[in-house]
């Protein structure tokens, strides 16, 4: 190493050049560096002005923020007219929900936020408790809250033949003595016909016994609320609306989907050819025709695929509807999930004597289903502005009852219809532009776990 | 019972194949109430104040139904439907009578499963235009672009009027009557067309009623009454008898007023309607007091057309074809014997 | 030491238990079950439908619809049957998608682009477009364009008049037609051959520059071929040509042509709302390109315009594509919702206005649905041809 043209110390560092560094240096190199450049700053400047200034001065500067009807707003052609949101506020969130009950769905709200909330920080604690809570028992509740519950189912099964009804007339609480023998013969008689045939198939009766009756016990568990009176007025699924409609279709719409993108997307892996087909040909189905066909199929054909004596509410059937729909679209999300597992998790079940059902529940789609959570929040957004088509099958949601409110002749004034878009607008950004956050807060997580765990590997 | 209507019925429909439906009459008995379809807000027809009481022409023909059934007018309940999903409603027995302006035709008669039981208003449809416009009949009205309601029998007549005179127009098609009514204002359309009962109730949602104005030409025959489903004859009975009865304790100068004093009446006719003589009313399932329920509670034809849409209401529509025959109108109903 | 129980080979492994013929009593099983609640489903719709003597079958499509539709591509009238009000609607969804997937793309590309461009205030500007339209329900954009922009605009008798040619008002933006006299249908044609051989002509030079290395400037010779073909054809034959301008005449304009402004709300929208989407798969698809790839690019002395069009886009198309190709099916799906603001598209025409007039539900639902899925899957289907063409070729 004597070479004499090889330096011996590292030369020390020169200043930056000309106009590298800085505020100054940033403003020429991201705003003027080129004439072409400038014209495009000078524009994107200018659109920025011409759209934020009216804005501002629509929303706050000139708008009227007091009022009783829409003489408040005659006189104004630039600015808001709040009152009306105000006057019409308890509409555009729970529609025409009886003023005196209005604490039920509120309950349900804040209920819902503060299981939300632990339930999105990775950190917290509880989370199994939490996302029970969340995903069992909060559905029971609103649902009692919301519709009043005490249901008064008559039948179960065997109801239907031994007409317990005219022997047993004890009544507790609203729960039907009658009723819930049904329920108990019913499901052990099934619980027992169900072991029998698992039987055949080898499973030992003591096990399918076990499951099957858990199965029903935890399925009364969840009817007994229902159906149990605890003195709330019956409210109609008509009479509810706005923001209220908006969250129980996308709300219930992703719930129900979970377990059918689960089940379709195990059904599109499978190896059995059949399912494998019925599965594509349901998940392609749903996927390839608009959401509004399926909203007309749930109002004006399901009835008819029903016996006479069967009638479900306007909203219970566009629920139907939204829930095979994003179904299929959570299929499709869950499938990329179960595609992501490794392999070698597949082999290390399969050798540890695994079963499949064992293998998918335990090993398989806990992973899967934690990868996607980012994608099942992105069908969720998506779920959520879908949720303004029901005003097209005549259920009023947010956006809905807004429009309705533009033809309220005691509010016709000049903004009135941009100050309902201003408020639709605020509230569908506010909820989207804060989950998709969380959602890419997500994506970035899991890729850095990832990149941990791949550099750990190396 | 009541509330088994909601979640239950899908897994009870699934597990209980084919399950035969009782009556009607005893699914309304049963339940407590009878389902009413009607308009969601048509001034005069039937509309909600603030609080949710309904009002309306429709909505009182369904509260004589109650009226007539329990003796109590408030145990109907009131569902508001869209002309596009009237019939659905109706077929999927989401309601047990449609009361909603709904137009008599054959082809509704027939091959969509109902059945109208009567005319409970005798209409016609209209158009309005701007009072600005400068037109005096519907004949000046070529190339124009017209605002109309989709699923209608408006539509249709709408476009077998321009047809038939030669006249261009281009029409522009909304789901809701709200929608009509909102493009009409925002200057979409010059004319806004449908029946001319609804023509008076939507010109009181414009924010300048009297900039606008309703044409001399009538286009169309508009019988409107309401509608039950085909296959259960007893309630299309039940239905069609309380329009009757309604109509016929008006000839009979039977009202609410009159009522007491009417039912000390020797007339042999008035006798029967009132069920003093005879046992009619149980004929029809219902108690021979039928008619003297409907008249305490809700009144005669004429009293529920003035309160509602006639002289002593907003809209201040003139009786016209709907006068008794016996006044000079059409309104005639078969008697009770 | 503890004895395991150890299973003994075909002691109680029965033959049910072989793979094989327990998947096939499962499938057996799945077969029956749908085909079980299909009969279930057949079943009671059949009695309903006897039930409320309801009518089916598709006869209705040759009755008289007697209802007009306010934009049409082909000549409709109430004399018209269902059938030809279906090809009408089907038409008028085929025409909106088509002009939106064009517009979308085009302003997705840019926005994609100026997502990243250099330039501080146009990437932030690109960015907050996406971020907002894509935070927002199409439905309540749609609604936005058509009542708070569209039908906001001046009665016709105050139009917004461009050089007096051109119309702006509430019904629509009226623009004079060119009417051609005898002859039109030749230059028509010209321009369709002009077309099509500048397409040749692309091509040709295309392959003439990856065999031989050599640019060839095609521009001139192709707008030779596509304009002056036909304007050739034009003087030759002597064409007459007249402008149908548009003449305000008692309540609307009369001659020009329209465009109604329910069309133009649901075209605005769709493609400002699909764009947002591509922006997102553009950029994402163009930073999947490696940053080597630019860097060479620039040093063999490129243009950064130059850069994007030949090194970088074709490379970042085989990311793009496939999701690509479901935002345009979900722009397709999406023009459903025309029947929102009442332009004529097959949902709202055919299942709208039809569905209300002859009442079957199950014949036209079913139609609707079918139609939307065929239209699915010949997409799909083109653009997985179009998908493997461009694929990187691994030699």
């Amino acid at each position: 190493m004597s070479a004499a043209f090889v330096r011996e110390q590292t030369l020390p560092p020169r200043a930056a050049p000309f106009a590298a560094t800085g505020a100054k240096a940033w403003v020429m190199q991201r705003l003027f560096a080129t004439p072409r450049d400038i014209a495009m700053t000078v524009i994107g400047f200018a659109a920025f002005v011409l759209i934020a200034m009216p804005l501002i001065r629509f929303l706050f500067l000139d708008a009227v923020w007091r009022g009783e009807n829409r003489d408040a707003c005659a006189h104004v052609l630039t600015g808001a007219c709040w009152p009306f949101v105000a006057a019409k506020f308890n509409q555009f969130i729970y529609g025409f929900y009886p003023l005196d009950q209005l604490w039920r769905p509120n309950i349900v709200f804040a209920l819902g936020a503060v299981l939300l909330v632990p339930l999105a920080i990775p950190s917290a604690p509880l989370k199994r408790l939490n996302a029970l809570l969340f995903f069992v028992v909060y559905p029971v509740v609103s649902f009692v809250l919301l519709t009043g519950g005490n249901l008064n189912p008559e039948h179960f099964i065997l109801g239907y033949v031994i007409r317990l009804e005219d022997h047993v007339d004890f009544v507790w609480h609203g729960m039907r003595a009658a009723f819930w023998l049904d329920y108990a013969f019913s499901s052990l008689a099934l619980s027992l016909a169900v072991a029998l045939i698992g039987r055949v198939f080898g499973t030992p009766i003591s096990t399918a016994l076990k499951v099957m009756v858990g199965f029903f016990a935890l399925l009364a568990l969840l009817i007994a609320p229902t159906d149990a009176d605890f003195g709330l007025s019956w409210v109609e699924t008509r009479e509810w609306g706005g923001l209220l409609v908006t969250l129980v279709v996308a709300v219930t719409g992703i719930v129900a989907a979970l377990p059918i993108g689960i089940l379709l997307a195990l059904g599109r892996r499978s190896e059995m050819r059949l399912v494998r087909w019925a599965s594509v040909a349901f998940i392609e189905f749903w996927r390839g025709v608009p959401l509004i066909t399926v909203l007309f199929f749930a109002t004006y054909m399901l009835p008819l695929f029903l016996p006479g004596g069967a009638n479900i509410e306007r909203l219970v059937r566009a629920l139907i509807g939204v829930a095979l729909f994003s179904g299929a679209y959570m299929a499709e999300v869950v499938r990329g999930g179960l595609a992501a597992v490794p392999k070698g998790q597949y082999e290390s079940a399969a050798a540890l004597g695994l079963g499949y059902w064992q293998t998918m529940l335990l090993i398989i789609l806990p992973q899967a289903l934690t990868n996607v959570i980012p994608g099942i929040v992105n069908n969720f957004i998506g779920l959520f502005k879908d949720t303004t088509l029901v005003q097209i099958v005549a259920i009023l949601d947010l956006l809905g009852q807004i429009r309705s409110a533009f033809s309220d002749p005691n509010w016709a004034s000049p903004t009135t219809l941009y100050t309902g878009f201003a408020f639709a607008g605020a509230i569908y950004f506010a909820f989207c532009f804060a989950m998709s956050r969380y959602s890419l807060f997500l994506e970035r997580r899991a890729g850095a776990s990832q990149l941990r765990m791949e550099t750990n590997r190396t | 019972m009541k509330r088994l209507s909601f979640v239950f019925s899908l897994v009870v429909s699934v597990a209980f194949i084919g399950a035969a439906h009782a009556g009607t009459l005893d699914d309304v008995k049963a339940r407590g109430s009878v389902l009413c379809g009607v308009s969601g807000g048509l001034a005069g027809f039937s509309q909600p104040d603030d609080k949710g009481n309904w009002t309306g022409i429709d909505v009182d023909f369904c509260r004589a139904l109650a009226a007539a059934i329990f003796d109590d007018p408030t145990k109907v309940k009131f569902l508001p439907l869209t002309a596009k999903d009237r019939f659905t409603a109706l077929q999927s027995r989401e309601i047990d009578v449609l009361s909603r302006n709904t137009t008599w035709t054959s082809s509704r008669d027939t091959s969509l499963g109902l059945n109208f039981v009567g005319v409970v208003y005798y209409d016609a449809q209209g158009f309005m235009v701007r009072k600005a416009a400068k037109v005096s009949s519907a004949l000046e009205l070529s190339n124009t672009t017209v605002c109309v309601q989709s699923g209608t029998t408006t539509q249709l007549n709408l476009g077998d009027y321009f047809r038939s005179n030669n006249m261009k127009y281009e029409a522009v098609v909304f789901n809701t009557a709200d929608e009509v009514i909102k493009a009409y204002e925002s200057g979409r359309c010059d004319v806004f067309t449908t029946d001319v009962s609804q023509i008076y109730a939507e010109r009181l949602k414009l924010s300048k009623p009297d900039d606008h104005m309703i044409l001399p030409e009538l286009i169309s025959k508009e019988p409107l009454g309401p509608v039950v489903r085909h296959g259960d004859d007893q309630w299309f009975d039940i239905v069609k008898w309380v329009l009757f009865a309604m109509i016929n304790a008006e000839e009979y100068d039977i009202s609410q007023k009159t009522i007491e004093q009417r039912l000390k009446s020797d007339r042999p006719d008035v006798k029967r309607l009132l069920g003093i003589e005879g046992n009619y009313g149980e004929q029809l399932g219902l108690t021979n007091d039928w008619v003297v329920r409907i008249i305490r509670r809700v009144g005669n034809y004429g009293e529920i057309f003035d309160r509602n849409v006639g002289a002593d209401s907003r809209l201040k529509i003139e009786r016209g074809l709907n006068k008794l025959w016996s006044k000079g109108g059409i309104q005639y109903a078969p008697p009770v014997r | 030491m503890t004895d395991v129980p150890v299973r003994r080979a075909g002691t109680r492994a029965s033959w049910i238990f072989r793979p094989r013929v327990r998947s096939a009593i499962i499938q057996i099983l799945l077969v029956a079950l749908v085909a079980l609640i299909g009969w279930y489903i057949f079943r009671t719709t059949r009695q309903n439908i006897a039930a409320q003597r309801l009518v089916t079958g598709f006869d209705f499509f040759w009755v008289e619809s007697g209802f007009s539709i306010s934009q049409t591509l082909i000549p409709f009238n109430e004399n018209n049957t269902y059938a030809r009000a279906f090809l009408v609607g089907l038409l008028n969804t085929l025409f909106v998608s088509a002009l939106g997937v064009i517009l979308a793309t085009g302003i997705g590309f840019l926005v994609g682009i100026g997502r990243l461009s250099q330039n501080w205030i146009i990437s932030r500007l690109c960015g907050a477009y996406v971020e907002v339209i894509r935070n927002l329900p199409l439905l309540f954009q749609i609604l936005f364009w058509y009542l708070a922009v569209l039908t906001a605009l001046p009665v016709p008798r105050q139009s917004i008049s461009i050089f007096n040619e051109i119309f702006v008002n509430n019904r629509g933006i009226t623009v004079p037609k060119f009417v051609f006299g005898e002859g039109g249908g030749l230059v028509f044609g010209a321009a369709a051959v002009g077309v099509l051989l500048a397409l040749i002509v692309s091509w040709l030079a295309r392959s003439r520059t990856i065999a031989t290395g050599k640019l060839v400037q095609v521009w001139p010779i192709n707008l030779a071929l596509v304009l002056g073909l036909p304007l050739v054809c034009f003087f030759y034959f002597g064409v007459s040509i007249s402008i149908d301008q548009p003449v305000l005449k008692g309540f609307n304009f009369v001659g020009g042509l329209r465009i109604i402004p329910e069309f133009l709300a649901l075209l605005i929208a769709l493609a400002t709302y699909t764009a947002a989407f591509i922006a997102e798969i553009v950029r994402a698809g163009i930073l999947a390109v490696p940053r080597g790839q630019t860097e060479a690019a620039s040093a063999l002395g490129l243009r950064r315009s130059k850069v994007l069009r030949l090194v970088v886009v074709p490379q970042a198309l085989r990311v793009i594509v496939p999701p690509l190709t479901s935002q345009y099916l979900n722009l397709i799906k999406n023009s459903s919702l025309a029947v929102s603001i009442g332009y004529p598209d097959l949902v709202s025409v055919f299942a709208g206005t039809t569905l209300n007039n002859t009442g079957q539900a199950i014949e036209i639902l079913g139609i609707t649905m079918l139609v939307y899925l065929c239209i699915s899957l010949v997409i799909s289907l083109a653009m997985n041809i179009y998908n493997r063409r461009i694929a990187l070729k691994e030699r």
